[in-house]
């Protein structure tokens, strides 16, 4: 193979809820090979199980679909390949969805790939039956005290089941529960021929999903020195060449506005980062006090040095459960007094709810005045009493009817109490549910993931 | 000596970690970021969000990006899903700490 090629990776979607213009950009504003697009999150997978028992055909991304519909026929003139983890708990039925896209657009000769085997929630008690505990990670509880309440179990899963997609000729590749990383590794490894034992090559990929995964956060969105960063309305979202020897190159499409330079690219290596020596991943063990980064021309940033070791035997499962509702409403109160009386007007608000005859426990009430600096508690002080405050009430309670009651007792605080409040545009408060997250580990041993592609 | 912001002299960004979050901060030259080691520990920074996290502070050193790695648990009252804070995720967690007055040799400053 020639040490000159150069493969084109971008990231399309940072997350569920993303721009749509990241992807109709990427694909149409210059030069690609892959668009990747990162759909889930730890609530997500207990959002789509809920939809999938509405409904069987459905409990995936249904929104990654509909952008497929606008972006593949571009895909297929310029050879794009398209790699989700938009299957949610129902790959299957994604991979129908797509099918009749397809078919409705009168395109031919598309493979699509999916992805399944992540999704452990039924076999769980064949899997505790064979000694897998799934002790919580975070503080070492039991699974026992959440097993009834349980909504998802899914593995974050690594690049193989990808490469295999990829292997056999796949044009679009839908996931489950794969880590973010990972839909960016999967084609290096198809691309390069990379050995799954080749760990620095891996790490080095595994880092380029790092950089790629929260889409624009790497080309100037969410950057210190935002002044600096020309057309944001137009921000290029991130496009990765990588080579063989798995150093790379951070870019954006020519034209298209944001920043690429050492700071937007540390800035998202930073995010959500945690032991830098120690950054599990399912294929390897990456070292981010290894990378090197040098700028490489305006809006390119060079990525070398990575070292990585073997993977640890277990996989993460991210595991989610009912908890209950929570509940949030808001009122704005204005000056003079504008605390004083916001919280006078919680206070009745809760005394209020009680008189129905179930009050609201002390340690269940949430009040936080937005105008307090709330954000910046005990960091930036306050000189002058502000004119305005937001009033944020609110609760947690197993009993979704309480926290009804708060929601309808909200509105008369602006007839019946203290002067001064408005802004109830938003409208009466919703109870939501709690989605407990329980992240724990399974034995790699347990797990088999199967691939299934199909053409159209 | 000049009292300054950290913001004339990091880049910061954060996010969730569980009921906890991670704020990253890159020093604006080599220079500063032996400053920052010496003097940006974590009872520094434990003091500076007193209000905020509850549990303890860690650090992790990337001399190669100029980066201390910090993570405050217990700062989300109760994590992404459950929290109903308005910084749910500490998002902002990284502003906040570059909040934060220090004294910085003039030298550095240049």
């Amino acid at each position: 193979m020639s040490q000159d090629k150069t493969v084109l990776i971008a990231n399309g979607q940072g997350f569920w809820g993303d721009s749509l213009l990241g992807p109709l950009r990427l694909v149409e504003e210059g030069p690609l090979d892959y668009l990747t697009l990162d759909y889930l999150a730890e609530v997500t997978m207990s959002i789509m199980q809920k939809q999938k028992l509405r409904n069987p055909s459905a409990g995936y991304a249904t929104d990654f679909v509909e952008m497929l519909r606008q972006i593949l026929p571009t895909c297929q003139k310029k050879g794009i390949k398209v790699i989700a983890n938009a299957g949610g708990v129902n790959p299957k039925g994604c991979l129908e969805a797509i099918q009749a896209v397809v078919k409705e657009l009168g395109m031919t000769g598309i493979k699509i790939g999916i992805v399944e085997g992540d999704d452990i929630l039924d076999q769980l008690p064949e899997l505790m039956a064979s000694g897998e505990k799934f002790k919580n990670l975070d503080n070492g509880e039991a699974v026992d005290t959440i097993l009834d309440k349980m909504s998802s179990a899914n593995v974050y899963i690594g690049a193989k089941p990808i490469v295999d997609a990829l292997a056999q000729g796949a044009d679009i590749v839908v996931t489950g529960r794969s880590t973010d990383p990972s839909l960016v590794v999967a084609p290096l490894i198809y691309e390069f021929g990379w050995s799954m034992d080749d760990f620095d090559k891996l790490a080095a990929g595994t880092v380029m999903g790092h950089i790629l995964e929260c889409g624009a956060q790497c080309t100037g969105g969410n950057y210190n020195d935002w002044r600096n960063v020309p057309n944001f309305a137009r921000i290029g979202y991130p496009v990765v060449e990588a080579k063989a020897d798995g150093t790379f190159v951070v870019t954006k499409h020519e034209g298209t506005g944001g920043l690429v330079n050492i700071d937007t690219v540390t800035s998202q290596l930073m995010y959500e980062l945690g032991d830098p020596v120690n950054y599990l991943g399912p294929d390897c063990t990456s070292d981010f006090t290894t990378i090197k980064l040098e700028q490489d021309g305006e809006n390119r940033v060079r990525v070398s040095g990575v070292k990585g070791s073997a993977p640890t035997p277990t996989y993460k499962v991210s595991m989610s459960y009912e908890d209950g509702y929570k509940i949030v409403g808001q009122l704005t109160y204005t000056g003079p007094d504008a605390i004083e009386k916001a919280n006078l007007g919680a206070e009745i608000l809760f005394e209020r709810v009680g008189m129905y005859g179930k009050p609201i426990p002390e340690e269940d009430r949430f009040i936080e005045l937005f105008g307090t600096n709330v954000c910046y508690k005990g960091i930036v002080k306050q000189d002058q009493p502000p004119s305005e405050v937001m009033l944020r009430v609110g609760a947690k309670s197993h009993d979704k009817n309480l926290l009804n009651i708060l929601a309808r007792e909200l509105a008369p605080l602006i007839t019946s109490g203290p002067v001064g409040v408005t802004g109830f545009a938003a409208g009466r408060p919703r109870p939501t549910e709690i989605v407990g997250y329980w992240p724990a580990l399974i034995d790699k041993t347990k797990v088999s993931t199967r691939v299934l592609v199909e053409e159209v | 000596m000049a009292r300054v912001q950290l913001f004339d002299v990091a880049i910061a960004r954060s996010g969730d970690k569980g009921d906890g979050s991670n704020v990253g901060v890159k020093a604006r030259t080599p220079a500063l970021y032996e400053f920052l080691r010496e003097n940006l520990t974590t009872a520094v920074v434990k003091e500076h969000f007193k209000e905020i996290c509850f549990g303890d502070v860690k650090r992790y050193e990337l001399p190669n990006l100029q980066v201390l790695n910090f993570i405050l648990e217990d700062s989300l009252g109760g994590g992404g899903t459950e929290t109903l804070i308005m910084d749910a995720q500490g998002k902002v967690h990284s502003l906040a700490m570059l909040h934060m007055e220090m004294d910085i040799p003039d030298e550095l400053l240049a």
